[in-house]
């Protein structure tokens, strides 16, 4: 099996459906010739021309606007923005209409579009190239989100998001772009959405992670184990519909979980996991679910390690959760 | 190392852009505004007519500029500073229209304009300091380098989202004019943003309103891997102003008297009362989009030659040799000073210490809600990442 890095994997996910199915297209800001500025649309312009693998002009509002538009004559657009930060100027396009069109028809008009974007810090990005907006899109009724972390999973899962009815929100986490390597099958295969990947199998804590963050509690997972603590540590991979068994049976099971992820805490993913386990499994805790995050403040640059949730801060929560 | 430009109640006679006669009657003229010719005399029908102390100055700017430019490329590739977005080609476009605005006149900046703030007299120092993000930077490192602030010299606040610093010029100086106050933005963005929301509704707001706005475009062929044709099926960027109802004019970006004239006709006619002015620069941006870019992905060697011959520094120059105003020791006299100077600062900046981790949380609010404080804490309790700082 070949060895990947996230974005050939990506690449190769989509160079794949493209062969496959000629109503997928790729648009976006300097996606096409250059191949993207991570470079995961690298080579697919030369393979499917401009008509398939389109440079668009600075605007993500008409990046999406356009690509719902594509997606109701019958295309399958996978739009990309080119970092998650900037796919404010499109949140009305996604908000009022991708989210709505299926309920608000009555069916009668579905848009499906898979929007790729990177999403997380880590690369040294300050403000605007490091956030995590992910509960932003999860709040909206309607879109389904998926963070990927490594290469197999990115590959499979951006085919099952292409296969699916519903519009999807795909986040690269833009850290381990080319950190996560590992073997990714030749040809097709798919990793469905809506079920987590159980890492590490644990007794004594629950950790519940996703994006880049993920290593960092596997790292805080293996400190644990040294110092006597066996943590079970969960990816979500689909961040909503959330993969509510898997993480019930794991915490009727542990009775203690962390929750660790990188976007802020106010209102972050983790709140309404926190809330879904006090309402499923409150009988079975042993000490408050716990949660390490990025502060409520914008993504800072100098103190970007500060900033972080990374196993040093990952791994005292583990021990107070632990020992509660 | 500050350059003043004049307001007009102080105007010599010599220094403003030909006020009649050259208002064209549509609102977007083919004309594309030329001063410095060929073989380095003026065009009379455009000479802002400044001083030979003031060209040389503004020259010496863009020299300076550029050898700041260099050294931040130098910086960046030995993993000194993080980042550098710059104005390799652009001197002319930024400094002739910074220094056509008045000392009143309020800069709402791309982030290529860090020539402007320091024409305007913010001290290199401070630069330097948000390229290395410390807490002597006004911003605590909060932001990317590039990302500075400079509200004493009346100039805007770097964010990265293309375009939305439009809408803003447009605003206040609407404000300043519902105020009677005597002032004009200028407002800098590329082409690419031409393509954003924010420059549809910012030109529309201006034309409604009668702003005293000037949008400056800089047209320099490439919003990062994406030639200008691809953003507009216009004939010129200027052409939008006529949908907008206000006026367009293009001119040589790399004239640094053809950019001032245009930008001064147009502060002045914003300063009257009659509204906004969109003015195109033909530019080129000789450099990568920032050092994170390599443009030899996407854009041919022979397109760059072409325009390095056409180098605004080195048009400005011939021009001033020509009439006996610099030479090669002046020239080397400058750019020894500018590196010495550059180097002192850095070595200041390096020196520094990280901003403090209570800096993180302040600011948010204008005072510190408890949840701030609780996180705050415990931060400061909790064990340190490896590389703090750095
Ligand atoms: C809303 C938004 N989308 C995308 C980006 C990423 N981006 C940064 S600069 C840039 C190109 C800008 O080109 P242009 O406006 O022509 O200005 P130039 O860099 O050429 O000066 C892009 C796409 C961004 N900063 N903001």
């Amino acid at each position: 099996m070949p060895q990947m890095n996230m974005v050939q994997a990506i690449n190769d996910a989509l160079r794949l459906e493209m062969r496959k199915n000629d109503k997928v297209v790729v648009l976006g800001e300097d996606v096409g010739k250059v191949g993207g500025v991570f470079r995961v649309t690298a080579g697919l312009f030369d393979e499917f021309g401009d008509d398939r693998v389109i440079d668009t002009p600075l605007s993500e509002g008409g990046i999406i606007g356009a690509a719902i538009g594509m997606a109701l004559y019958g295309l399958v657009p996978v739009p990309e923005i080119q970092f998650s930060d900037f796919i404010f100027p499109a949140y009305d396009q996604i908000v009022s209409e991708l989210a709505k069109f299926r309920y608000r028809s009555g069916g009668e008009y579905v848009s499906k579009l898979v929007i790729r974007t990177p999403v997380g810090g880590g690369i040294r990005g300050g403000h605007y190239h490091s956030q995590s907006p992910e509960s932003q899109f999860i709040h909206v009724a309607g879109l389904k989100v998926v963070c990927p972390t490594n290469p197999y999973d990115a590959k499979g899962l951006l085919l099952a998001s292409i296969r699916d009815p519903d519009p999807v929100l795909f986040f690269e986490p833009k850290r381990i772009y080319r950190a996560a390597k590992g073997e990714v099958p030749e040809g097709d295969y798919t990793v469905p959405l809506g079920k987590a990947s159980v890492l590490k199998e644990g007794k004594h804590v629950t950790i519940v992670s996703w994006g880049a963050m993920v290593y960092e509690a596997l790292a805080a997972a293996e400190q644990a184990g040294a110092q006597g603590i066996d943590c079970e540590v969960i990816d979500l991979r689909t961040l909503w519909p959330l993969d509510i068994d898997t993480i019930i049976a794991s915490v009727k099971k542990t009775g203690r979980v962390v929750i660790v992820h990188e976007a802020p805490k106010s209102c972050g993913l983790g709140g309404e996991i926190v809330s879904l386990i006090n309402e499923k499994a409150f009988l079975h805790l042993e000490a408050p679910p716990a949660r390490v995050t990025g502060f409520d403040t914008p993504f800072p640059y100098t103190l970007e390690l500060e900033y972080l949730p990374l196993a040093h801060r990952i791994l005292p929560q583990i021990v107070e959760t632990a020992q509660y | 190392m500050s350059a003043t430009p004049t307001t007009p109640s102080q105007k010599p006679a010599h220094d403003g852009s030909a006020k009649n006669g050259h208002a064209p009657a549509a609102l977007v003229s083919e004309e594309v505004i030329r001063v410095i010719r060929d073989d380095g005399s003026l065009d009379p029908t455009w000479d802002p007519k400044l001083s030979d102390e003031r060209i040389v100055e503004l020259y010496s700017w863009m020299v300076k500029t550029r050898i700041v430019d260099d050294r931040l490329v130098t910086l960046q590739r030995q993993g000194r500073i993080g980042f550098h977005i710059g104005s390799l080609g652009e001197e002319a476009t930024i400094l002739g229209s910074a220094a056509a605005a008045r000392p009143q006149d309020w800069i709402f900046p791309c982030y290529r304009e860090f020539g402007a703030l320091l024409l305007r007299g913010m001290p290199l120092q401070r630069y330097i300091d948000n390229m290395f993000g410390n807490s002597n930077d006004p911003v605590q490192g909060r932001q990317m380098p590039d990302h500075y602030t400079g509200k004493p010299w009346n100039f805007g606040s770097v964010s990265s989202p293309i375009g939305t610093q439009i809408t803003q010029a447009v605003g206040f100086g609407w404000a300043a004019k519902m105020k009677k106050d005597d002032l004009a933005t200028l407002v800098y963005f590329g082409e690419g943003a031409t393509s954003s929301n924010e420059f549809h509704c910012g030109a529309n707001f201006a034309g409604v309103f009668k702003t005293p706005t000037v949008f400056l475009c800089r047209n320099n062929g490439w919003a990062i891997s994406v030639p200008a044709a691809r953003q507009s099926a216009s004939k010129t960027f200027a052409d939008k102003a006529i949908a907008y109802g206000i006026r367009g004019v293009r001119c040589d970006g790399n004239d640094l008297l053809a950019v001032y004239a245009a930008t001064r006709e147009a502060i002045e006619r914003a300063a009257r009362g009659e509204g906004s002015t969109l003015i195109e620069t033909l530019t080129y941006r000789l450099s990568g989009h920032s050092t994170s870019d390599d443009p030899k992905a996407y854009r041919k060697e022979a397109e760059v030659e072409a325009w390095k011959s056409k180098d605004p520094n080195t048009r400005l120059r011939g021009f001033l040799e020509k009439k006996g105003l610099w030479s090669a020791e002046k020239q080397t006299a400058l750019e020894e000073q500018t590196s010495n100077e550059l180097a002192e600062c850095v070595k200041v900046a390096e020196k520094a210490a990280p901003p403090t981790l209570e800096s993180m949380f302040e600011d948010v609010f204008a005072e510190l809600p408890w949840h701030l404080k609780e996180q705050r804490e415990q931060l400061l309790k909790g064990p340190r990442a490896k590389g703090h700082g750095h």
